[in-house]
């Protein structure tokens, strides 16, 4: 969900050497750096790590194999993925695994697909930054555990061999992983690493191996930021300001101090946190609090007004340029035939189902400790540094499994982490505390998915050819004041084009155009980013010049993708096994889209149900998908089925709109997720690939909204160009 | 005072009984298994069963479940129970595994009343209880084929 293309820009080449750290317990901790072509970063990976927690495997002498992964855990199994390269190379027995989340080494644990420059978890690259690193891991500790072994029986290592967390020699001598932990800590790490190839493999690809962390997601024992306990933890609820930019003038706390359980009323850099003893007290307390506000630069605009804006500004020239091929601009006043249209998309909640939340505590010594979903952990520990007044060494990031996230805990300002380290602050020493979000703070305290409005125009020739596309897309940057500004370029932020700037299709005209608008409504990447709306709009739009070329929405995109294989790849097989050619039962409807997000190729065909307007339903979806080296195929499929259900919710009935600067939505019942009785049911075909793997958790997403779309012109003869689905219809 | 029974065991709670019994088996007892989401029973994540009948402790006060019985996805039990959360994980149901104690005392509470669920008998029970990963299809799947054990 960050933007993936950080690599372009910062990728090094660089070679890897194993490196071995120390830690204070007798366990086997191994870990690696990079080594760079550039001398300054040489250097510093030949330090050893800076701190005794850097490591990647630890297996402990009481036999636990705990794997610390980069990549954060939201749900989309990266932390299953890690492990299953661990355990290719490792050979150990899954029952002695878990994982953890690292933070606080960007040497080590810094994202690959972003040239390891910061940790993070976005843009579906876990397993693209994981898959050498943690295989070779894996590889270089059962390398050591051999090694140790061979030491202590007096064997050749070529002797011994590994299979589900036991080493063995032909003598009969065996050895857990615990057993030998402490001496494979002493081996020397081995220079030479070679990694299974893929007739080896037994967990890359294994159909039948399941999540890890299941059980403990079925029977209560999964612990979130939310559940956490510890000695005298207190909980705060916020009170935030009613519009975005406002600041507190003032608050009278007098009464809720009053009440019996609120410990104190904080003010923070983001509003008034309500310190409780529980958060039933801290509600309570909430409510006494009167807060008066500065409204001077909030944002007073409603979102209605804002899309007028946005409505005149595509009519107008567009202040920047994305993508410029051939004369586009020419080819359409000469063209035989000329479809044009307007697009609009609303604000999105990202709403995961745990509400924003993090805890932070501040030690005696003044150390500060944050319990979180730390998306971005490099940024987040710089940031409660700043708040705490330390410097960050002070600080240490405990890196939680949440409850979704979509992108929303990966923020450049770590809302919640000045939140929480503020409060702790003002709390002193020794009080922890838990800053908890209601679902109308999370709701209302933004970082949505933009509104955007296109205005795009395409032409055939004679024969029925697309010679040309123009584009213009209107609407917030989300790199824009944030720390990643500096990767806007000649006034292109690439969130708000990609999907559209990268459009696979042979046409030889095309321009693709943005306006980047000033609004103070705080935006963020929401899960597929500029895929959300990019692929809505290149999708109906190729598809309805199908139509007007009266050929086959299928064939009229494989004729424009010969020099695009993995996606003409996918959508032929969508289409196959939908059975596109076969005619449908009366009433029923199929509509087709095609995407690539984040290097992975999906395209999925629906079948609707059409009644009315009112009564329709989307009743299968078949989806094949090109990630690559398939590392997890039940993963792949459960993100698959996930990001259809997440995708088609939007695009049917989410919408977050603000009156007089005043978000409209609170939670569930006005903003509307999609629910059990509107799934299809989804069938996922998973192309077999040699190619290295790419993600999963965002590609599934943007191509529902337009294959939805699609099937609902063959329904009606008429294309949904103002979103969400349930309002366009009706328009 | 408030006197109740909690996953088999009795309960006096010396607290407002206002108090939402999301917050008292959270807060108070410390069982964290049950989520709170919404706090308006818009999700269902907060789903408990009360004397059998699953039920938003977010909207329960705890002065309203006086001398009844509570179960939360820790106390869950029995075949029904047990053979819900074995398929839940063995089908890889969970994503984010938020939602998923509220997913499954609302399936529990569906096989009792209804042991060979339809479709649409599954869409209605479960449709007050939001996935945002949207693992619909799973729990689905799980259902039917915990019905499929349950029955042989």
């Amino acid at each position: 969900m960050l933007p993936h293309r950080i690599e372009l820009a910062t990728a090094r080449p660089s070679r890897r050497q194993f490196l071995i750290g120390t830690v204070a317990t007798a366990s086997l901790v191994i870990g690696y750096r990079l080594i760079a072509a550039d001398p300054a970063m040489a250097e510093d990976a030949a330090k050893p790590p800076a701190n005794p927690f850097q490591a990647y495997v630890e297996i402990s002498p009481d036999n636990r194999i705990v794997i610390h992964s980069s990549q954060f855990e939201m749900g989309q199994g990266s932390y299953f993925g890690i492990a299953t390269l661990v355990m290719e190379e490792l050979d150990g027995d899954w029952a002695q695994v878990d994982v953890v989340g690292a933070s606080g080494n960007a040497a080590l644990y810094g994202n690959l697909a972003w040239g390891g420059v910061a940790q993070g978890t976005g843009g579906s690259t876990s397993m693209t930054s994981s898959w050498q690193r943690y295989r070779q891991a894996g590889a270089a500790a059962r390398a050591m555990l051999v090694a140790a072994a061979a030491k202590q029986w007096n064997v050749p290592a070529g002797e011994i061999s590994v299979a589900s967390g036991v080493l063995s020699h032909p003598s009969g001598t065996k050895a857990t992983f615990g057993e030998l932990a402490t001496a494979a800590a002493g081996m020397q790490v081995p220079s030479e690493l070679p990694l299974k190839q893929k007739a080896e493999w037994t967990q890359i690809g294994a159909d039948g191996l399941k999540r890890y962390d299941s059980a403990g997601k079925t029977n209560g024992t999964e612990a979130y930021t939310i559940d956490l306990k510890m000695d005298g933890l207190l909980t705060a609820v916020m009170i935030h300001p009613p519009k975005f930019g406002a600041t507190v003038k003032s608050f009278d706390a007098a009464k809720a101090k009053a009440f019996d359980g609120i410990v104190d009323v904080v003010q923070t850099p983001r509003g008034v946190a309500v310190v409780g003893n529980n958060m039933w007290t801290a509600l309570k307390g909430r409510d006494l609090v009167i807060v008066e506000w500065d409204e001077a630069k909030a944002e007073q605009r409603g979102s209605a007004e804002i899309l007028d804006q946005y409505r005149k500004l595509a009519a107008e020239p567009a202040k920047a340029n994305a993508r410029n091929d051939g004369d586009a601009v020419t080819a359409l006043s000469s063209a035989a035939s000329t479809v044009e249209g307007s697009y609009e998309f609303p604000y999105l909640a990202h709403a995961s189902l745990e509400p924003l939340n993090a805890i932070a505590r501040i030690g005696d010594d003044g150390t500060v400790e944050v319990w979180g979903g730390h998306q971005m952990p490099d940024l987040y520990q710089a940031v409660a540094a700043q708040v705490a007044g330390v410097t960050p060494d002070k600080v240490k990031l405990h890196v939680m499994k949440t409850g979704g996230s979509f992108g929303r805990r990966a923020v450049a300002d770590a809302d919640l982490i000045v939140e929480a380290v503020a409060t702790a602050k003002a709390l002193g020493p020794g009080k922890p505390v838990k800053i908890q979000w209601t679902r109308e703070n999370d709701m209302r305290g933004g970082r949505y998915r933009p509104a955007y409005v296109h205005a795009i125009k395409a032409g055939l020739d004679k024969d029925g050819k697309l010679v040309a596309l123009h584009d213009h897309i209107v609407g917030q940057s989300i790199l824009g004041g944030s720390p990643f500004a500096a990767m806007i370029q000649n006034g292109v932020d690439a969130t708000s084009v990609e999907g559209a700037s990268n459009l696979p299709y042979a046409i030889p005209n095309v321009k693709i155009d943005l306006t980047t608008t000033d609004v103070n409504i705080p935006v963020l990447w929401w899960r597929s980013v500029g895929s959300t709306h990019t692929a809505y709009v290149i999708e109906t739009f190729v598809d309805e010049l199908a139509v007007a070329a009266k050929r086959d929405p299928v064939e009229f995109r494989l004729s424009m993708l010969e020099k695009h294989p993995r996606h003409a790849a996918v959508l032929r097989l969508a289409a196959e096994k939908a059975g596109w050619d076969k005619p449908l039962a009366e009433g029923r409807f199929r509509g087709v889209a095609l995407h690539e997000s984040f290097s992975t190729f999906v395209a999925e065909v629906v079948e609707i149900t059409f009644k009315s307007a009112s009564d329709f339903s989307v009743d299968r979806v078949v989806c094949a998908v090109d990630c690559g080296i398939a590392i997890n195929p039940d993963q792949i499929r459960a993100q698959m089925e996930g990001g259809i259900g997440f995708g088609l919710g939007a695009i049917l009935q989410e919408e977050l709109t603000l009156t007089g600067g005043v978000v409209d939505q609170e939670n569930y019942d006005t903003y509307t997720p999609l629910r059990i009785d509107q799934m299809p049911k989804v069938e996922v075909h998973i192309v077999a690939s040699d190619e290295p793997p790419t993600g999963v958790g965002e590609p599934g997403v943007p191509p529902i909204g337009p294959a939805v779309a699609n099937a609902l012109r063959a329904a009606t003869g008429k294309t949904i160009r103002s979103l969400p689905i349930s309002k366009g219809l009706s328009a | 005072m408030v006197a109740f029974t909690l996953n088999g065991e009795a309960r006096t709670l010396d607290a407002d009984p206002e108090m939402p019994l999301l917050w008292a088996i959270r807060d108070v007892i410390g069982l964290t298994g049950t989520k709170f989401g919404c706090g308006m029973a818009q999700c269902g994540a907060c789903t408990v069963h009360i004397d059998g009948t699953p039920t938003r402790s977010c909207q329960t006060a705890i002065g309203d479940v006086e001398g009844m019985s509570v179960t939360t996805i820790e106390g869950l039990s029995g075949k029904v129970g047990e053979t819900v959360q074995t398929v839940w994980a063995e089908l890889d149901v969970p994503q984010c595994g938020y939602c998923q104690s509220g997913q499954i005392m609302s399936a529990a509470a569906l096989l009792v009343e209804t042991p060979k669920p339809t479709d649409e008998d599954i869409d209605s029970a479960m449709s007050g209880n939001l996935c945002r990963c949207a693992t619909y299809q799973r729990i689905r799947a799980a259902i039917h084929e915990a019905a499929h054990r349950l029955e042989a």
